[in-house]
């Protein structure tokens, strides 16, 4: 009796949520799988079913192949930046914790992660500008020449991977603090009694301790690597979507292939290619985890 | 070694003086790490100051090399342009509204649900949570096109209402409550809550909530920057200029042909200047927040 009428009230202030819930994820979730099989321009008032044919035009798309590579080399060279940088300097700040600065450094560190994107992007903007920015005045006084960085297509998407690392910087060192200050001092100080230096510790304490840490920052870098779309639009389009101009990203031709060629269901099975991208990052940092509790 | 365990007292000279030179080496490498760490962080922090900088920047100070972190002849020309040509205060009404509006949702819906999922042990619920779980997996961006259709016909294309369908709940935001509820409030004080006759919302309210308090506060941070920085959506939700949030308004507003980079430094600054006040703010709660994003085993 009392259970029912506890069971009632449970359902029925979950209700709300749930029934938002649905309504706002797992319908369009469902959506979005139901229309990657379907073809619909927009236009038309009928959905015929065409099986698996979205995804076979797909990889012979050549403007999804240079989306998907685009945005799996920005992935890829986001995480080779931030994971190695990010475990050092979080290491040398967990070191000088106690210093007054330890703040400050956390602070500084951490604002790109949380300013506006466009405002940011905007900033890094001026940096590779060709003919204002610094960044070539600076490699000028190494001798090196003037580049145009964001119309050239392989410099263009060197400078969404520098954008992309310095915001998600902060995010992977406040992880990886919080990870450092969990890590069992007594081995830190068994380790200095036998004589080894700070980066003897951190190579052979620290880097493997910390390894479920690193393996979900860089799931996490990852999937919001597949996931960039903001950096790009705002670095590497000029007066919306000029030729040449653009590093194309997945969300990016996703967006055109809907709203612009007005085909949605292929669009939507571009989608649910970067779905099971996420899915299997994911799987494989839970099949990781899991090896390794096996082993202890 | 053995000897100095054996009479710990007593040292010789030659050590004192070994642990003294060490001290100083330590201390020498410790004022390194400082210097290295403060270069880092400054050189994190100088294109924003430099965006900032060049909002105050006449044309011909923009070109100068090397460039100048405080303006020689400052000027707020360009702020007054941008606030003249562009309806810059109303894009940042709108992301206000928008971001205000989403964290209440989403701190409603998640203290609930948070609550309900983790005080209540029937097997519905585990299979909800579940489902919950496994949709914090799929990005915004793979499901956004389906949810504009909604959007469309429910006519909210162009409000804060349509902006606001994408941003009412957060998996996480329940995801966080619940592990909160779990670890911090006891099964023992909602039954004796329950013995002493307290009805099921009197408790919710007068109970789990004010013990939610530093958790709720971390998480409505966090709802509200992911909403005030969130891009995709709103780029395509609000098509007309009056109802761009101030992200999709800048960056749409930079393509523009004849638009120069003191004015967009300065809106970006505009725009910059109170968010990172809000953050230096709030730095306790966001930091808690983010942070907590990290421990999901």
């Amino acid at each position: 009796m009392l259970r029912r009428k506890r069971w009632r009230f449970a359902m029925l202030a979950i209700l709300p949520t749930l029934a938002i819930f649905a309504w706002v994820r797992i319908y369009p979730i469902a959506e979005t799988l139901r229309l990657s099989v379907h073809k619909w321009d927009i236009l038309s008032k009928n959905k015929p079913f065409i099986g698996l044919a979205n995804f076979r035009e797909l990889f012979s798309d050549r403007l999804f192949i240079e989306a998907l590579t685009n945005t799996a080399i920005i992935a890829f060279g986001v995480l080779l930046i931030t994971i190695p940088l990010s475990l050092v300097l979080a290491a040398l700040i967990h070191h000088r914790a106690r210093s007054r600065l330890a703040g400050f450094y956390e602070t500084a560190i951490f604002i790109p992660h949380v300013v506006s994107l466009v405002p940011a992007a905007m900033a890094w903007k001026w940096i590779f500008d060709a003919k204002l920015g610094p960044l070539n005045n600076l490699l000028g006084w190494f001798g090196v020449a003037p580049k145009a960085w964001l119309f050239d297509p392989v410099l263009a998407v060197v400078c969404v991977i520098v954008l992309c690392s310095w915001q998600a910087l902060g995010y992977a060192v406040l992880i990886y603090l919080v990870g450092f200050k969990s890590l069992p001092v007594s081995l830190y100080e068994a380790a200095k009694l036998d004589g080894a230096t700070g980066p003897q510790s951190f190579r052979l304490i620290s880097v493997p301790m910390l390894k479920p840490i690193t393996l979900y920052v860089s799931v996490v870098t990852l999937v919001s690597g597949f996931n960039v779309y903001a950096q790009a639009f705002v670095l590497a389009s000029d007066a919306q979507g000029a030729p040449g101009r653009q590093v194309r990203v997945l969300v990016l031709d996703m967006l055109e292939n809907s709203f612009r060629n007005y085909r949605v269901g292929y669009a939507a099975s571009e989608a649910v290619v970067l779905l099971l991208i996420v899915l299997l990052l994911t799987l494989m940092q839970f099949s990781f985890l899991r090896e390794k509790g096996g082993r202890t | 070694m053995s000897i100095a365990d054996a009479r710990p007292g007593e040292m010789t000279a030659a050590e004192i003086a070994l642990g003294r030179s060490r001290r100083r080496r330590r201390r020498a490498a410790d004022r390194l790490i400082d210097v290295l760490l403060t270069v880092v962080s400054c050189l994190m922090l100088l294109p924003l100051l430099f965006l900032v900088s060049n909002g105050f920047k006449t044309p011909q100070e923009m070109l100068a090399w090397p460039p100048t972190i405080i303006p020689n002849e400052p000027t707020f020309a360009n702020f007054s342009a941008v606030l003249r040509d562009t309806p810059l205060l109303r894009w940042i009404g709108n992301s206000l509204v928008f971001a205000v509006l989403s964290s209440i949702s989403i701190l409603a819906t998640s203290a609930i649900a948070g609550y309900i999922l983790a005080k209540f042990p029937f097997r519905s619920l585990s299979v909800l949570f579940m489902v919950i779980l496994a949709t914090a997996i799929v990005p915004f961006e793979v499901y956004m096109i389906p949810l504009y259709f909604q959007a469309q016909a429910l006519g909210l294309l162009n409000t804060t209402w349509g902006l606001l369908l994408g941003y009412l709940v957060m998996s996480f935001g329940i995801f966080l409550i619940r592990q909160n509820v779990i670890h911090s409030i006891p099964d023992e004080l909602i039954e004796a809550a329950r013995i002493d006759g307290a009805g099921e919302l009197w408790i919710f309210w007068r109970i789990v909530l004010p013990l939610l308090r530093g958790a709720l506060g971390a998480l409505g941070v966090l709802a509200f920057f992911q909403a005030w920085t969130a891009f995709a959506w709103p780029l395509i939700v609000a098509s007309r200029s009056e109802a761009y949030t101030i992200e999709v308004g800048l960056a749409l507003f930079q393509t523009g042909f004849t638009v120069d980079l003191g004015r967009v430094s300065a809106a970006s600054a505009l725009v910059l200047i109170p968010s990172i006040t809000l953050f230096v703010w709030l730095r306790r709660n966001f930091v808690q927040g983010v942070a907590s994003t990290g421990l999901k085993e």
